[in-house]
């Protein structure tokens, strides 16, 4: 050992003693029970160790060889979105009691994290309308293929129904993990915008374990879940839905449009896009699945004295308890995420959070009107919350590389996910302004006529 | 300090508000007009968030972190999950714009420097296992775990063959076999020797042609190598099954060996553990997974590849298991997992593992004497301890644990693995100083003393902290899991009452 990095803190003089402790004559002894067959010879061939300063610079300019979205207006959304983040949401997340401690396995000194993720719990519970939620999942895609799992292995049913309104990476997944799980996805198609409701009810029958609708979908459209419900309730599916938090503020809760499982990501609200992650996946249902529900939960119990505390609860579920019989394998989850995104949702509050969803279906809404005037046809036929689709006389791929030319990140190019290289999702939140708006929309007529 | 019990909830008043934002410069649009009224929330159905200033919102998050122990307030020497220091630099790489404000769907072009941080990152990794390619994917170990093993089920059906058992040893991470059958697998367990070792003949009984693969952790979860993985390693691949490495204990063996040497076909690491990536009270961590060649075209897409001077996504594999994770994995994680391993260098790696294993094998001695140690050759980053010898005089770990949080330590990870009677599995990492460590060994010393001379101090535990031992019978049987403000209004009229 020479001393030399930062992070390890034995002198030689503290190396001496545990080694004489110990009886051995040095450290390498330690590694004596590794067959030299196995060991590495030379050491690693990787570049060597970078002085702090050195770093800084380097990863710096790797940083900067990036074009963020302060430096360019984004107009992609598609699942992840540049929203208003209040300064004070990294502020708390950074104290270092929250980001340096593991999962609150000790609850005595641990209930900083277990009342905070107590409170995400009840928030999402409140946005979603559901009786109970868990304290964070991977990410929105991987909470929806755990929902399909867990309504196949509830229901003994082996078929899922998945809208091609729900994004396109979490299909993605859902087929990986079907894979694994033994049951089928089945593509409910796309009546131009919303999910084709004659198609969804050919396709409904007594082998269905559930429907799954994105609320708002993909194109950004708002589905009608009450008459989904109702489809799905006549043959004994259950209901999942997948909804961006942030719509929820003013649509109607999945909850008490008849949603078994609300599942999705709390990106929107307080956490960073970070080139997709890591984001912050929620996963909430109504009562009966309360015992089934896959990750940890927080409940609220008492001390001896009677003071009120929270611990992990439920845990005959998880795979720590029930190995191979556990509802889900999951073990780690995003608990920084969701303490990001319940100290976003407190600051935003009750009434903040509905201003917020406001602009985003106004500015999108404006947006589409003022495309419209240009001649753009916008193929949405449904309402739509802050994205929707153009339909392009040239392909996007081209439109958007002009568009960069011009500094401004255009929408998604539905090519390659829908077969439509005309066809562009523009995303417009809160943080893009009139004045940048107009701007686009002034360069895509611009690019698409030049 | 002032005591503060409340929810975020409890503070609420009508009308305050912790943001700020422009007003809207475009038309205002009426909802009524362009939805049906049964899906809209109108503002008596609204969620019912906080209402807080932004002070209070500072001062609730604030008051909450103080009840929490993280590795920055003192040592935390929890088995298994390598709490080791979270180097600040990472926290300031990961949260400059160039990072955290670009869009996964940007053009390639327009982030090429975050894909070569991860090709980079890719290549080192594949160094580091000693495998041949690497997926950044995977969020976390266990779905590391299961993508691993959906390659493993991917690989057997392109050969033809139906193979349907995944092996685990006896003190296997639940995971293990959770993420097996995830992947529909049956597992099998395999019991461990005398000297807390896979039993080799035990393993070549249960290793047929319906072996898919083999699951090991090596260091194994008793921070134990396993001498024999060789041998091991021969009895599964002649079987035609496959190795999978869970690196959940890599930490012992930077620089010193590989799982690829070792005769491992596919590995997963946990960022958080070993690379010095933030636990974050749970998460998010990241899980990569590497392998051998045999297994690439199996690899989950989109996979980050070079193109002359450019860095590209390709999902032209035909044979991938398809997708895992969304968008790039949990980039934010890899970036500061890079950021370390730049610090460290090979040099520095290979001394973080010699530290890591120094001070295990330190710390056991320093305790050997006062606490049951069962199995005795050398150890490599962590060790088990039995609290057996306490149990007959009528403690249990559970109370020497509680006890330790009033010495102001985060208490090992307990009754863990499952094959050891009332087990202590104790990490101390190679970030802690030999002070620390003496000052640790001090204390459960002493704990064994209180044990035979005034065991009711242990067994009435903890005594400093903010709340006492809590009821977990009664959170399971009736479960509270959200807040309700008719329970609280309820409360606060019994309490007037009384």
């Amino acid at each position: 050992m020479t001393n030399t990095y930062r992070y390890l803190p034995d002198t030689k003089q503290d190396q001496k003693e545990m080694l004489d402790f110990l009886n051995v004559s040095s450290v390498e002894e330690l590694f004596a029970d590794i067959p030299s067959s196995i060991r590495v010879k030379g050491g690693l061939d990787i570049p060597e160790a970078d002085p702090e300063p050195v770093l800084v610079k380097k990863l710096n300019k790797l940083a900067d060889r990036n074009i963020n979205v302060d430096q360019y207006p984004t107009f992609l959304g598609a699942g992840t979105y540049d929203h208003y983040i209040p300064s004070v949401v990294d502020h708390m997340i950074s104290r270092s009691e929250f980001y340096t401690a593991y999962t609150p396995y000790q609850p005595e000194i641990s209930q900083g994290e277990l009342q905070g993720m107590f409170e995400f719990q009840t928030m999402v519970c409140e946005l979603t309308g559901m009786d109970v939620a868990n304290s964070s999942m991977y990410d929105g895609f991987t909470s929806l293929a755990e929902a399909a799992s867990l309504a196949v292995a509830s229901k003994k049913r082996s078929k899922v129904l998945v809208s091609r309104g729900v994004h396109p990476e979490s299909r993605a997944i859902l087929n990986t993990n079907a894979k694994g799980q033994g049951y089928s996805v089945e593509e409910v198609s796309l009546d131009t915008d919303i999910t084709d409701l004659k198609q969804l009810k050919s396709q409904l029958d007594k082998d269905t374990a559930a429907v799954i609708i994105q609320y708002p979908n993909f194109f950004g459209s708002i589905e009608d879940l009450a008459e989904i419900k109702e489809y799905a309730k006549e043959q004994g599916a259950l209901f999942i839905v997948s909804a961006n938090p942030l719509a929820l503020a003013l649509l109607q809760s999945p909850g008490k449009l008849g949603a078994d499982m609300v599942v999705g990501d709390m990106q929107p609200l307080g956490i960073p896009m970070a080139f997709g992650g890591p984001h912050c996946g929620y996963f909430a249902v109504n009562k009966k699945f309360m015992r089934k529900i896959p990750g940890r939960i927080v409940g609220e119990t008492n001390d001896e004295q009677g003071n009120r505390g929270f611990v992990l609860t439920l845990q005959a579920r998880e795979q720590h308890i029930r190995r191979d019989k556990a509802t889900s394998n999951i073990c780690s989850n995003q608990a920084l995420n969701a303490l990001a995104s319940s100290i976003c949702m407190s600051a935003l509050g009750k009434q903040g959070i509905r201003k917020m969803a406001q602009q985003n279906f106004e500015k999108a809404d404006y947006t589409a009107k003022v495309l419209q005037s240009k001649g753009f046809t916008v193929i949405n036929k449904s309402a739509f919350f802050n994205e929707f689709v153009i339909e392009l006389p040239r392909p996007a791929k081209e439109v958007n590389e002009r568009l960069l030319d011009l500094g401004i990140i255009g929408g998604y190019d539905l090519g390659e996910a829908y077969g439509n290289d005309k066809q562009m999702l523009i995303a417009v939140t809160e943080q893009r302004s009139k004045e940048e708006i107009d701007k686009f929309v002034e360069l895509l007529e611009a690019v698409v006529n030049g | 300090m002032v005591e503060y019990n409340d929810l975020i909830f409890e503070i609420s008043r009508p009308g305050r508000v912790g943001y700020s934002l422009p007003k809207s410069d475009v038309e205002s649009v009426d909802l009524q007009e362009k939805l049906p009224k049964h899906l809209i929330r109108d503002e008596e159905e609204a969620a019912d968030l906080p209402e807080v200033s932004e002070l209070q919102l500072v001062r609730h998050y604030t008051a909450l972190s103080n009840k929490n122990h993280g590795i920055d307030n003192g040592f935390y020497p929890l088995g298994s999950c390598t709490m080791k220091y979270n180097p600040k630099i990472n926290e300031d790489i990961a949260r400059l714009p160039g990072f955290s404000r670009i869009h996964p769907y940007q053009q390639a072009e327009t982030t090429q420097g975050a894909f070569e941080l991860l090709y980079n990152l890719q290549e080192e990794l594949a160094v580091i296992t000693g495998m041949d390619a690497i997926s950044l994917q995977p969020s976390a170990g266990a779905q590391g775990e299961w993508t691993g093993l959906m390659m493993v089920r991917a690989y057997h059906e392109q050969k033809g063959e139906s193979r349907n058992k995944v092996l685990v040893p006896d003190s296997a991470h639940g995971t293990n076999p959770a993420s097996a059958s995830v992947a529909g697998f049956d597992t099998a367990t395999i019991p461990s020797d005398e000297n807390g070792l896979v039993d080799l003949e035990e393993l070549k009984k249960h290793v047929d042609s319906d072996t898919a693969a083999l699951m090991l952790t090596n260091p194994n979860t008793l921070g134990l190598f396993e001498t024999e993985i060789e041998e091991i390693a021969k009895v599964v691949h002649d079987a035609g099954g496959l190795l999978y490495y869970d690196g959940a204990n890599a930490n012992a063996i930077l620089g010193k060996t590989t799982p690829g040497a070792m005769g491992f076909d596919i590995v997963h690491l946990n960022l958080h553990k070993t690379f010095t990536t933030p636990h974050g009270g749970g998460g998010p961590g990241a899980g990569p997974v590497g392998v051998k060649e045999d297994l690439i075209p199996y690899l989950p897409v989109p996979r980050i590849e070079k193109d002359g001077e450019s860095y590209v996504l390709n999902s032209d594999y035909p044979l991938s298991i398809g997708r895992v994770k969304g968008y790039h994995g949990n980039f934010g994680i890899l970036v500061r997992a890079y950021t370390y391993i730049r610090t460290m260098g090979a040099e520095g790696l290979s001394e973080v593992s010699e530290g890591a294993v120094l001070h295990a094998n330190y710390l056991r001695k320093r305790l050997e004497e006062h606490f049951e140690s069962p199995y005795k050759q050398l150890c490599k980053h962590e060790f088990v301890l039995s609290g057996s010898r306490q149990k007959k005089l009528g403690v249990r770990t559970l109370d020497m644990a509680k006890r330790l949080l009033d010495f102001g330590y985060h208490p090992p990870t307990i009754y863990f693995p499952l094959n050891v009677e009332e087990g202590l599995m104790i990490e101390p990492t190679e970030t802690e100083s030999k002070e620390t460590m003496d000052a640790f060994a001090d204390a459960m010393i002493q704990i064994a003393k209180e044990v035979e001379e005034n065991p009711g101090i242990v067994l009435e535990a903890p005594h400093t902290t903010v709340v006492g031992r809590l009821d977990e019978v009664q959170a399971a049987r009736k479960p509270i899991v959200r807040y309700t403000k008719e329970k609280d209004a309820q409360k606060k009229k019994d309490t007037v009452k009384a």
